[in-house]
């Protein structure tokens, strides 16, 4: 017989994020009624929220950097990343993209995940970037257009990230593989795993790269 | 030997920072809210392991009533205009990109030489924590530098961070809030249940169908709990080994790799990964808080319908 009482915090979590509740509210009302339903003594759960957050502080560690990029903002960072990108006659979005995710995939498939990401290069660097770059193409943007290459701009990190790290032997997700997969007597090297994220990784690079020179197209149409 | 938690030392004293940034913001409204906010999140990094779980437990719920309540605001305007923000670009050029830049090489160069030269065994950084901690020099050579070259106000490193992390606001935390909801789900049996629900509904025969089912299985499972690890040990085990691999005979190494990249896809499609989905949004201003996950469903479902045809045709035909 399946228990789905716990599945009702799922639900909520759906309804929390579709209604836009606070997601953080959201998120410890569901962790609090799944460990209920879970048969879980209000202490117990309340403990095994707080024993999960400690654990993972390191999640919340890269807005070290935040004081730099500001202290550089202040200064002009991102006026400067304008004007270095409107200097180059050649940059279209699509490929500035496209060279910063080809670099992101190749970075982390060497096992540097966090040179690079959100905070670090989207918002100071990449972002200004590609703004200048679709301003060169298509003149002064509307609001929409603006939205749509800020949006493109933090989407191609994501996956130069995503499809690129599990190639790096060591990277945590392909170590989890192999001790999965171990548990039912399969053992397979970190090699022989991360060799096949390669084709993956391939595809993902010509898709969203495709998806970035259509995006270029765009542009240029509506000029 | 250095390890992660000089870096949670560190980590606590930038977000005290933030507090003192916050509260001598006085364009926000809300500007004690937010202080108290950095102040708790200081609090975990600098004493999260004497607190207890329920110590830390309080802690988080303290976090969540504070964002739950609207006590958190932002700053309007910015320190500098714009004008005088292009002025002082022209004035610094290209030397702007420089401080930014030694985080980034500070993590690479250092990572390869504590991996690939004899520094590994000196034990001066925990191994496990080599690239981080070194973010963590970087960020610290990196202010040094901003301060040497750009001579902005004592104080402009606490008042900028502070305004950005407000920028972010709750939306900071969130990520680590759903690792934890992540722990508490695993320990009520979620995974269980659905992992029962899936091998129930396993269709026997078609290699084809269980294939769709387990690279389904990955990604709305992933969806549901925002990363395909906790996804992972339980889609193996309701049908990536007992039915893909012993019963149908696949090859385990793409079941397994492919497996876990078919969820990645569910990655950039749901909220619950904040970090790489709600927080960019935040950080980059947009209007609309799904814009970014929007941006990548369309990169998302032509990749997953590759996944799957990588996982039936190199699994089972090669």
């Amino acid at each position: 017989m399946i228990d789905y009482w716990p599945l009702l915090g799922i639900a909520l979590v759906v309804l929390g994020f579709a209604l836009r509740f606070n997601p953080l509210l959201v998120v410890a009302v569901a962790a609090i009624v799944t460990g209920l339903l879970g048969g879980m003594p209000f202490m117990k759960v309340l403990a095994a929220l707080g024993h999960g957050f400690n654990q993972n502080r390191i999640v919340t560690m890269i807005y070290i950097v935040l004081p730099v990029i500001g202290v550089l903002e202040r200064d002009g960072l991102q006026q400067q990343a304008r004007t270095l990108i409107s200097g180059m006659k050649r940059a279209t979005v699509g490929r500035l993209l496209i060279v910063y995710m080809g670099f992101r995939q190749i970075f982390a498939a060497l096992g540097l995940t966090t040179v690079a990401g959100q905070a670090q290069t989207v918002r100071p660097l990449v972002a200004p970037m590609a703004l200048a770059a679709a301003e060169k193409e298509h003149g002064e943007l509307d609001e929409e257009t603006s939205e749509r290459v800020k949006e493109m701009s933090a989407a191609t990190d994501n996956v130069g990230l995503f499809f690129g790290e599990d190639i790096f032997l060591a990277v945590s997700s392909i170590l989890l593989i192999q001790g999965a997969l171990a548990a039912f007597g399969i053992q397979l090297t970190p090699f022989q795993l991360s060799v096949w994220a390669i084709p993956t990784a391939i595809c993902a690079f010509l898709i969203h790269g495709a998806r970035l020179l259509l995006l270029d197209r765009k542009l240029r149409r509506g000029r | 030997m250095i390890t992660v938690h000089w870096l949670y030392i560190f980590a606590g004293a930038v977000f005290a920072g933030f507090a003192i940034g916050s509260a001598r913001d006085l364009t926000n409204r809300k500007r004690w809210g937010n202080a108290a906010f950095w102040l708790l999140l200081t609090a975990s990094f600098w004493f999260g392991d004497l607190l207890g779980d329920i110590g830390n437990g309080v802690l988080v719920l303290a976090l969540v009533a504070l964002a739950g309540m609207h006590l958190l605001g932002r700053s309007v305007g910015q320190s500098t205009t714009n004008e005088e923000r292009q002025r002082s670009s022209e004035r610094f050029g290209n030397k702007l990109f420089l401080p930014a830049l030694i985080i980034p090489f500070t993590a690479f160069a250092g990572t390869l030489l504590f991996t690939y030269t004899p520094l590994k065994d000196s034990g001066l950084i925990e191994a496990k924590s080599v690239t981080l901690v070194l973010l963590g020099v970087g960020v610290i050579i990196a202010l040094i530098a901003c301060y040497a070259w750009l001579r902005p106000p004592p104080i402009a490193a606490v008042d900028e961070g502070g305004r950005l992390a407000d920028s972010i606001g709750w939306a900071l935390v969130l990520p680590q809030m759903l690792a934890s909801l992540g722990a508490v789900f695993a320990a009520a049996g979620v995974g269980d249940t659905i992992g029962a629900i899936a091998s129930d509904i396993i269709p026997h025969g078609s290699i084809f169908l269980a294939v769709l089912l387990y690279a389904l299985g990955m990604v709305i499972f992933t969806m549901i709990m925002g990363n395909a690890f906790a996804a992972f040990p339980v889609m193996a085990a309701a049908i990536g080994i007992p039915i893909l691999v012993h019963q149908d005979g696949g090859n385990p190494a793409v079941i397994g790799a492919v497996g876990m990249l078919s969820g990645f896809c569910g990655t950039l499609m749901t909220p619950m990964a904040a970090n790489f989905n709600i927080v960019p949004a935040a950080l980059l201003e947009l209007k609309d808080q799904y814009g970014v996950i929007r941006a990548q469903v369309p990169t998302a479902i032509p990749l997953l319908i590759a996944n799957i045809l990588i996982l039936y045709i190199a699994g089972f035909h090669l």
